[in-house]
Parts: C-alpha cells; structure tokens; sequence
C-alpha cells in the first residue's frame, strides 16, 4: 500500500480507477471487473457494490473477485428456530456489509463506550469492494437434528471418496458455509469475521480457508487469469453470458426435487494442494502435455489462441494424439464428459509452508452444478484415475453444500427451509 | 516426471534415436509458431475427392484447414515417406471445418490423404515441402553411448528385481512372513531403481506398485503393497499366493518388455529428475510405504537409479556444462550423507522412527540436489 514516492493514496480513490490496480494488493483483478452495471450509482461507493438480491444469489455469476474468505461452519445450537433465527440476521447483515455498510448502524465507534463496539471496525473507509456473500447448506445439516431430513435435496450426496484424495478431516464438511468474495480481502475478512461472531452460541467455524488472484473467469469481460502452475485456468468456464448452460447445468429448478432450491445450485469446495516445487522442475514441453494448453497463450495444444475449440482428435507424429490421452484439458472438457460442464470459481492459496520447506500452496477449487452427481462426480472420477496432472496435486479437503436461491429486498437466507 | 504411458519416447520400433528424440520436441514445440507457413492449406475433403489448394510448402508449421463436403465422417492424415504419420485429425463429421498443423521439419515428398468412412488408404496427393534445417550430424555418438550404458543398468537391476521377487514370493507362498518381510524392501530396491522404466509400461506399472490408496474404483489391489499390507498389518490372506503369483508374472512381464524399450539420452535425463520427484512426493512424507515404513530404502534406491542415469550421461554432460556436473556430485554427495547417517545393519532406519527435524533435512537435501537435475534435460537436448 505504501507508495514508493511516500504519497498515501486512500484505497477509495484507487478503486474508483479503472487500471490503477497494480499499486494495491489484491486489486489486479478490480480493474478486470470494471464499473459495475447493476449500480449505476453515481457515489463512489456505488461502483464497487454487487446487489445482494435477487432470483439466484450473488457470488456465483458475479464477475470473480479477486479474494476470497470461504468459512464452514457447524450447527451447535439444537433449537431450529434458533438457527432460523440466526439466518435472518446474517441475511441483514449481508444486506449492510454488501452496500458497503457496517454490520450495523453506529457499530465501530457510534455505540455506547462501554459496550463492545457492534462492527469490528477494520472495514471503515473501505468501499464494499464488489463483497458479495453466498450462503450454503451441508449434508449435515439435513441429518434430523432440525427437522429437516425430508428437505434434503437427492442432488446433495455425501461426496465419494476419488483415488489418491488424502482428506484432512479438519479441512472437510460443515453444516453451512459462507463465501466471501471481494476485491479487498479485508473487507472479505471482515464479512466473514462479523458474520461468525453474529453466530457464536448457534454456530461455530469448522475450517475456513483464504485466497486470492481468482482462478477462473465467469465473465467474458474478464482475462483468464493463471492459477499457481502459471496456466491460464478456466478458458473453458461457464461464462454469465451462457445462460443456456446457466439455465441447464447451473440452476437448479423445483422439478429436481426440492422445490426451495429453485433457483440454487450446488457447491463443490476442494482444497487441492499443489506440489508446486516439483511442478516447477517439470520441462516446459512437460508442463504444456500435462495440462494439454501452451503456457504462453493458453491455447489448446494443436490450436493457435485461446478461446479455439479443443480437438480432441487430432494427431501428431505417429498418429499420436496433439492432447495426450491424459491430459488434464481432455479428461476434464464436456466433449470427454458427455457434454457436462461446472461453473467453477476457485482461488489460488497458500497458507504458509508445510514444515519440511515447500509452500503449502494450492488450489480452492469451488465449483457450482445443478446435479453433483452427474456432473461433478464423474468429472473428478475421471480426472483422479487419469489425469496426469495428479503426480502434482492432492486434495486435502473437500466440502458439498446446497446453495439456496437468491433472496427478495424482504426475505431470508434458506426461508424455503422453514416454509 | 510425467508418468504418460503414450510418452512418444517409448516404443518406437526401429527408430533411430534421433528421430524419436525429434518427435517429442516436434509436439512440444506446436503453440509456438516458429517457420510457420503464410496462410493455411485448404483441404476440400469429399466422399470421392480431397483437393488440395496447394500441393507444395515450405519446412516448418503448416496449417491444413480441412472442410468436410461428403456425407461420411472423414480423416485427413500427412504421411512421410513409408507411410510415417506426421500429423492426423480424425472424426471430421459432414459440414465441420477442422485445422490441423503440422511440424514438418524436414524437406522432402510427403502425401495427404482423405478417409471417408474412416477407412482404407484414403485418397492420396503428393505435397511437397522445401528448404528445412540441416539434418543434426552425427556428434550423437555420445548419447548413443549414455543410452547403451544405461540399458546395461536397466538389464542389471531388472535381472536380480527378477530373481529377488522370485524368492519374495516363495517366502510369502510358504507363508514364512518374518523371512518374507525380511526380503520385502531389499527386493523392491530393484524395483524403485528402475521407476522411469516401469513407468512406461502403463498397466504393469500399477500393478506391481500400485498404493491402496490410489486404487480407482474396482481396481483390485494387487502387487508389492497389497503383500507389503499382508505381511505387515492384515496377515496373509486367502488370496495372498495368488496376488504373490500374480506378481511373479507381472514382473517377469516387465522385465521382458523392458528389453525392447528404446531409450533416448533425453528419456535418461527426465528419468533421473522424475525419481527424486518421487523421493519428494512420496518417500520424504511416508506415503509410499505405509504399513511397512521401510521408505528409506526406498529412498536409496530412487537415488541410486537417479545417480545411474547421470552416470550414464556423464561424459557428454562433463563436455557441455562441467560446472552442472561439478554441482550434482556434490548434492548427491550431500543427499547420500544424509541417507547413511540413518542407516541401521544392512538397512535403514523406519520412516516413523524419523524426527521432524530429520524429515525436513532430507526434504532441503532433495531439493537442492532436484534443482540441477531439472537442468540436465536442456543440457542434453542442446
């Protein structure tokens, strides 16, 4: 933040400028997004809020910020109406801090001086940086302890077990979970912070995880960023603008079986560890052969720029195919999948080193699907049998939640649940 | 290392070094356009014609841009002389347009070729490519020689890997578990050795060494591991002579097809790289010997089959970069130290009985030795 020239520039008025990210962490990507159309507003702070209402909820189309603070979080009050109750809070707390807002009114400093103060007070002076907040239920939460196991919907498996996954326990699962995105991962922390401590006495945190630099686009507005191999990651995403695969492989409807996920769709969260030490030793002809795209532009291999068709069928010297048989690019592309395709909206990571000198650094993979089982599922069976790329990754943590539809300017998050 | 069964290295009946070693950079090398000829060849494919824009064009990328016109699904292929496939683009149903670029290194006559239905020699042209670069002279001798050297270690370790499973298995078929767990890590020192090799033959390698817990959905978990948890957790079981069997056979297998692998100095390289990878991944975190914690001699044997490669290579990496040389004697030296430091008898010390401390000293170790290695595939190639 600070600058070289001494000068302090506030964080207001560099977000206001499109292109001026590089000076500041985390707003690379702010300049990617551009003006926000859904605003319009002409307040500073109105270009850089994302509305929290809606048919589906924000977060999931949204043009990818660039951080994130992902929080699991379990259930520990056994009263329903409890948790009812909680969710309506963090739904007008979401409300607040989207626009832009404390948590609640007067909260860092406006409240009594012998009251703690109602926000914790880092995001002041911040805009609302783009902060959108989706909220999603676990497996768990359907087990019969809030009368809730007939709403489980049939698409919210407990996840399978994939080859060579080595699961923490300590990073999986959750009752809920709450998706923090923002451009400034403060204000994404400090969303997160403020909802958990709404919460304390019916819920706590199970695992969260950070991260930042987005790694898949969902906007053709947006470049195709690199993940931490230094590959353009997400060419082939479902885009805001593909609203036939939105409608047929994002959204969920009410005929699929539970009719308040209409308009919700599923997350997948995975924590995939990259061994990127060793990665980093592989040949660049090595790297390209694995993930099936030139590093440089990004173009699938026998293709000439980014966005061109992969063909799958074509052949090399020897009839050898261009895209190796275990390429990542060809196990994982709808034309090897029957069609299927994922909304994805990971975030690269690295949370410090691991003890023996190599950075514990990855990939949070988040994906969206209307039907995990048909879609995500075989996808990862797929790749964990052949991918190639898995002499570099492990999963270590994995998660499915059932994300609720959006919310009108009077509802609650998950009011379908208690309807 | 890339573990591909269909690394274009590996079994090209007949072909000369040089010419596979070509075939591998040729797929490397597709994104980035170099000597690219102006404009794409069109290629009008039919039921009963392929026409060709332009029968003639100059070395280096040629784009063909094929267009189905017929009513069957078709091929197009570029054949070198004797049919060698440079480049081929397969299921080019009616109406699609489909482009296919091709490395083509060298001048010479070559020949297109359409396949509707998908079958049968196609309808052939002539096409003609000019100018190239000077085919690399012979002063590959001594890669010729790195890779003979090699195959003699290969052929060493394959033999007693054969001749010590053998007698793995009697002991496990016998049911002498203590004398079987005795001869378990020792015998898959040959195996360990010999990983990029294995490693080539995309079936048996997993069935020998496959982990439990990489097992794919509905695949039998067989091989070393599969004994390794009989003789160590679970006790033999009913089918523990059949999987010993099993892998007699397996190995056998290995190693008679090892015989008619071709090798290049390029393959030596990645090789010695790819086994400390494997050290990395797998030995240093106890992953790969889970019930027996015997990964140190695993670990020894990765390095042992690392330092043969190098071996093998070393007279014409000391003539290129004498220094690279210099830096990888003295971390093999280093990682060596390390590893005797933990010896015990004839063997080593458990992986569970390691310190921390120890662990991340092994994990520096092996990275500052992994560095260099990654620069001898450059070196080589040059």
């Amino acid at each position: 933040m600070t600058s070289t020239e001494g000068t302090r520039v506030s964080r207001r008025k560099l977000f206001g400028l499109a292109g001026a990210g590089v000076a500041l962490a985390g707003a690379g990507a702010a300049a990617g997004i551009g003006i926000d159309k859904a605003t319009g507003g002409s307040a500073e702070a109105a270009v850089t809020t994302v509305d929290f209402h809606g048919e589906h909820q924000a977060g999931i189309v949204t043009p990818a910020q660039a951080n994130l603070h992902f929080a699991a979080l379990d259930v520990t009050a056994t009263d329903p109406e409890k948790l009812r109750q909680l969710l309506k809070t963090w739904t007008d707390a979401a409300r607040r801090m989207t626009a832009g807002q404390e948590v609640v009114a007067n909260g860092a400093v406006g409240g009594g001086e012998f009251a703690p103060p109602g926000d914790t007070g880092e995001a002041l002076d911040l805009p609302a940086s783009h902060l959108t907040l989706t909220i999603g239920f676990g497996p768990s939460l359907f087990d019969g302890r809030f009368g809730l196991a007939g709403k489980r919907p049939p698409q919210l498996i407990d996840l399978p077990l994939f080859p060579k996954d080595k699961l923490d326990p300590a990073r999986g699962g959750g009752d809920l979970c709450i998706q923090a995105c923002a451009d400034d991962p403060q204000v994404a922390v400090h969303a997160v912070r403020n909802l958990v401590r709404l919460g304390f006495g019916v819920t706590e945190v199970r695992w969260s995880q950070l991260g930042f630099g987005r790694s898949s686009s969902t906007s053709r507005a947006q470049q195709t960023p690199r993940n931490l191999f230094g590959f353009k990651d997400g060419t082939n995403n479902i885009k805001s603008e593909d609203t036939d695969f939105l409608r047929d492989q994002v959204w969920a409807t009410a005929a699929d079986g539970q009719a308040w996920m209409a308009g919700g769709s599923y997350l997948v969260a995975r924590r995939i560890r990259m061994h990127i030490e060793t990665w980093d030793r592989e040949t660049l002809d090595g790297q390209q052969q694995i993930v099936g795209r030139t590093k440089g532009t990004g173009a699938p291999l026998g293709q000439t720029a980014e966005f061109d068709e992969l063909d799958l069928d074509v052949g090399g010297a020897g009839g050898e195919k261009v895209i190796p048989e275990d390429a990542h690019v060809r196990l994982a592309s709808h034309q090897a999948l029957n069609g299927v395709r994922i909304l994805r909206r990971g975030y690269n990571f690295v949370d410090g080193s691991d003890g023996v000198g190599h950075l514990e650094a990855g990939l949070f993979f988040l994906a969206f699907n209307r039907d995990t089982r048909k879609q995500y599922v075989p996808m990862q069976q797929s790749l964990s049998s052949k991918d190639a790329m898995m002499e570099y990754v492990q999963h270590t943590g994995s998660a499915h939640f059932a994300v609720p539809p959006g919310v009108s300017k009077t509802g609650y998050w998950g009011e379908g649940l208690f309807a | 290392m890339r573990k591909s069964p269909k690394t274009p290295l590996a079994v090209l009946a007949g072909a000369a070094v040089l010419v596979t070693l070509a075939a591998c950079d040729s797929r490397g090398s597709t994104g980035n356009e170099t000597g690219t000829t102006p404009g794409p060849v069109k290629v009008e494919a039919s039921d009963t014609a392929c026409n060709v824009s332009v029968n003639t064009a100059a070395a280096g990328n040629v784009t063909f841009e094929i267009t189905n016109k017929g009513t069957k699904v078709t091929e197009f292929y570029l054949y070198a002389e004797g049919d060698r496939i440079m480049g081929e683009v397969e299921n080019i149903a009616p109406g699609l347009n489909r482009r296919l670029i091709v490395e083509v290194a060298d001048a010479g006559k070559y020949q297109t070729a359409c396949k509707p239905g998908m079958a049968g020699d196609g309808i052939r042209g002539d096409f003609t490519v000019t100018g190239g670069a000077p085919k690399q002279s012979d002063a590959n001798a001594q890669k010729a020689q790195a890779t003979k050297s090699y195959a003699d270690y290969i052929a060493n370790n394959t033999a007693a890997l054969e001749e010590e499973t053998g007698k793995f298995v009697d002991l496990v078929k016998a049911g002498k578990v203590d004398e079987a767990k005795a001869a378990y890590a020792r015998t898959r020192t040959y195996y360990e050795r010999i990983e990029p090799v294995a490693e080539k033959f995309g079936d048996l390698d997993p069935a020998i060494d496959v982990r439990e817990a990489d097992l794919e959905p509905g695949q039998e978990f067989t091989g070393f591991h599969r004994l390794e948890k009989d003789l160590y957790v679970s006790g033999l079981q009913a089918d523990s002579t059949k999987i010993a069997d099993k892998l007699l056979t397996d190995v056998k297998d290995l190693v008679a097809k090892s015989k008619t692998l071709q090798l290049t100095a390029l393959d030596l390289a990645n090789g010695a790289k790819g086994l400390l990878d494997e050290v990395a991944t797998g030995k240093i975190t106890g992953e790969e010997e889970t019930f027996s914690h015997t990964d140190l001699w695993d670990f020894q044997a990765n390095v042992d089959g690392s330092k043969g490669a190098i071996t093998a290579l070393r007279p014409l990496l000391q003539q290129r970069d004498a220094a690279l040389v210099s830096t990888l004697d003295k971390e093999f030296t280093n990682v060596q130290g390390l590893l005797d430091k933990t010896r015990v008898g004839d063997g080593f010390k458990l992986y569970n009985e390691l310190s921390q401390d120890q662990v991340k000293e092994f994990a520096s170790a092996v990275d500052a030795l992994s560095e260099p290695l990654s620069k001898v595939a450059e070196v080589v190639s040059q």
